[in-house]
C-alpha cells in the first residue's frame, strides 16, 4: 500500500517536472499568513458574511512566457474554518454542512490556465470538498511580482468563484439569497 | 456511615428529620424539571430548521435556564452541606443504599460537567454567556483550539448520560413505591 502510493507519487512528481521544465516553483507563503482562503456568504440577503479557512497549504508553478503552462494545488483543513462565531463555527464543522470529521480536506488542483492578458486569467481545475469533486472555474488577477527585501522572490495572485452549496451535497437550508457562497483565494508564493 | 444509629436516634426524636424539607423538596422537582426541560430543547433546537423563529430563541432559553439550573445546583450542595440530610430509610438494603449513593453522586457530577461544558460553547471565542439578556457570565481565557467542538461533544455525549441515570433514579424511586411501598419517594413529595 505505502510502497505503491510512493510510486504513484514519484510517478507523478516525474511527470510533473517533465511538462514543467521552464516553469517556477512557488510555494504558497501560509507560514507567514501572506495568503488566505476567504468566504463570502449572503446572510438573509441582507448583508454578507465572511469567513475564512485558517489552516491550508498548497503550491504553483509559473512561467511568465508560458503562462498557459501555469499549475496550482491547494489543500484546506475544512475544520480550520473560522466565521468569529465558535458557536456558527462548530454548526459549519458539523454533518449540517462541511462535516469535518469525515471530510478533513478540500482541495483544489488546477486542469488550466487560460491567460485572458492584461494580468487576468481563468484558472481551471477540480475542487474537492464535502466528499465531492467538481470543475470549478476561478477568475484570476495577477497582482504583482518581484524580489523581496529578505533575498527572496515573490509573486501573488488573487481570485474569486462562486461555489453553490448543492453541488457539493451540502443541503442545510439558509435561505433563497445563500444557496451560494463566494470563495477569495489570495496567495502569495515564494519561489523556491 | 459510623454515626447511623445516632442519627436514627435524632430521627425518631425529631420526626421532620425523615423528610428532605421544603427546600430540599422544591430544590429536587425544580430541578428534575429543568433537566428533563433543558434536555427535550437541547435535542430539539439543534434540529430545527434556519428560518424556524426558534432558532434564535431556543438556544437563548437553553443557555439562560441552564444558568439557574447551576445556582440551584450550587445552592442545593451548599444546603447539603449545611443541613442533615434524612438517614436511608431502615428497610432500605446496604446494596440499595450504597448504589443509590453512587447514582446521586453521578447526578450532581454528570450535571456540573455537563452545564460547565456548555457554558464552554457558547464561551469559545471569548464572547459572554448571555442569561435572558439580563447580564453576561465572562468566558475563560482559556484559548483550548476547536474548544467549541471539544465541548460540544462533552455536552452531547454526558448529557445523554445524566438522562441515562436519571432514568435509572426514577427506577429506583418507582421501585420502593411500587414494589417495596416504603417511604422513599413519598418523602420526597410531602413533608411529615
Amino acid at each position: 500500500m505505502f510502497k505503491q502510493t510512493l510510486i504513484t507519487a514519484v510517478t507523478v512528481l516525474a511527470l510533473t517536472a517533465g511538462t514543467a521544465a521552464y516553469a517556477d516553483k512557488y510555494v504558497i507563503d501560509t507560514k507567514g499568513a501572506h495568503a488566505s482562503i476567504q468566504f463570502k456568504i449572503s446572510h438573509l440577503g441582507y448583508s454578507w458574511i465572511y469567513g475564512r479557512f485558517n489552516r491550508f497549504s498548497g503550491e504553483f508553478e509559473y512561467n511568465e512566457e508560458q503562462p498557459a503552462a501555469s499549475k496550482v494545488a491547494v489543500e484546506i483543513d475544512t475544520a480550520s474554518i473560522d466565521s468569529n462565531h465558535a458557536e456558527r463555527d462548530k454548526h459549519l464543522r458539523s454533518d449540517d454542512f462541511l462535516d469535518v470529521s469525515k471530510y478533513p480536506k478540500a482541495t483544489f488542483v488546477s486542469t488550466g490556465y487560460e491567460d485572458q492578458g492584461d494580468g487576468k486569467a481563468l484558472l481551471k481545475g477540480d475542487f474537492t470538498l464535502h466528499g465531492v469533486t467538481r470543475p470549478i472555474v476561478i477568475e484570476v488577477r495577477h497582482i504583482g511580482a518581484g524580489d523581496d527585501p529578505w533575498g527572496g522572490f515573490r509573486r501573488g495572485f488573487e481570485g474569486t468563484t462562486q461555489v453553490a452549496l448543492k453541488d457539493y451535497d451540502i443541503g442545510f437550508n439558509l435561505g433563497p439569497t445563500s444557496t451560494s457562497a463566494e470563495i477569495i483565494l489570495t496567495v502569495e508564493g515564494v519561489r523556491q | 456511615m459510623s454515626n447511623h444509629r445516632v442519627r436514627r436516634h435524632q430521627s425518631i426524636t425529631r420526626s421532620h428529620q425523615q423528610s428532605w424539607g421544603i427546600t430540599g423538596i422544591v430544590i429536587h422537582w425544580l430541578s428534575a424539571v429543568l433537566v428533563l426541560g433543558l434536555f427535550a430543547l437541547g435535542l430539539w433546537m439543534t434540529s430545527l430548521d434556519y428560518y424556524d423563529p426558534w432558532y434564535k430563541q431556543g438556544p437563548q432559553i437553553h443557555k439562560g435556564f441552564g444558568v439557574v439550573l447551576f445556582a440551584l445546583l450550587a445552592g442545593r450542595l451548599l444546603w447539603r452541606l449545611a443541613h442533615q440530610s434524612p438517614p436511608p430509610i431502615a428497610s432500605h438494603a446496604p446494596w440499595e443504599r450504597h448504589l443509590a449513593q453512587v447514582v446521586h453522586l453521578l447526578l450532581y457530577l454528570l450535571l456540573l460537567i455537563v452545564m460547565l461544558s456548555g457554558y464552554l460553547i457558547s464561551t469559545a471565542d471569548g464572547r459572554d454567556l448571555e442569561v435572558f439578556g439580563w447580564f453576561g457570565i465572562p468566558a475563560l481565557p482559556l484559548g483550548i483550539e476547536h474548544q467549541e467542538d471539544i465541548a460540544g461533544a462533552v455536552h452531547y455525549y454526558l448529557a445523554c448520560t445524566l438522562i441515562a441515570t436519571v432514568a435509572l433514579h426514577i427506577a429506583g424511586a418507582l421501585k420502593h413505591h411500587f414494589v417495596d411501598r416504603d417511604e422513599t419517594l413519598l418523602r420526597m413529595i410531602h413533608r411529615r
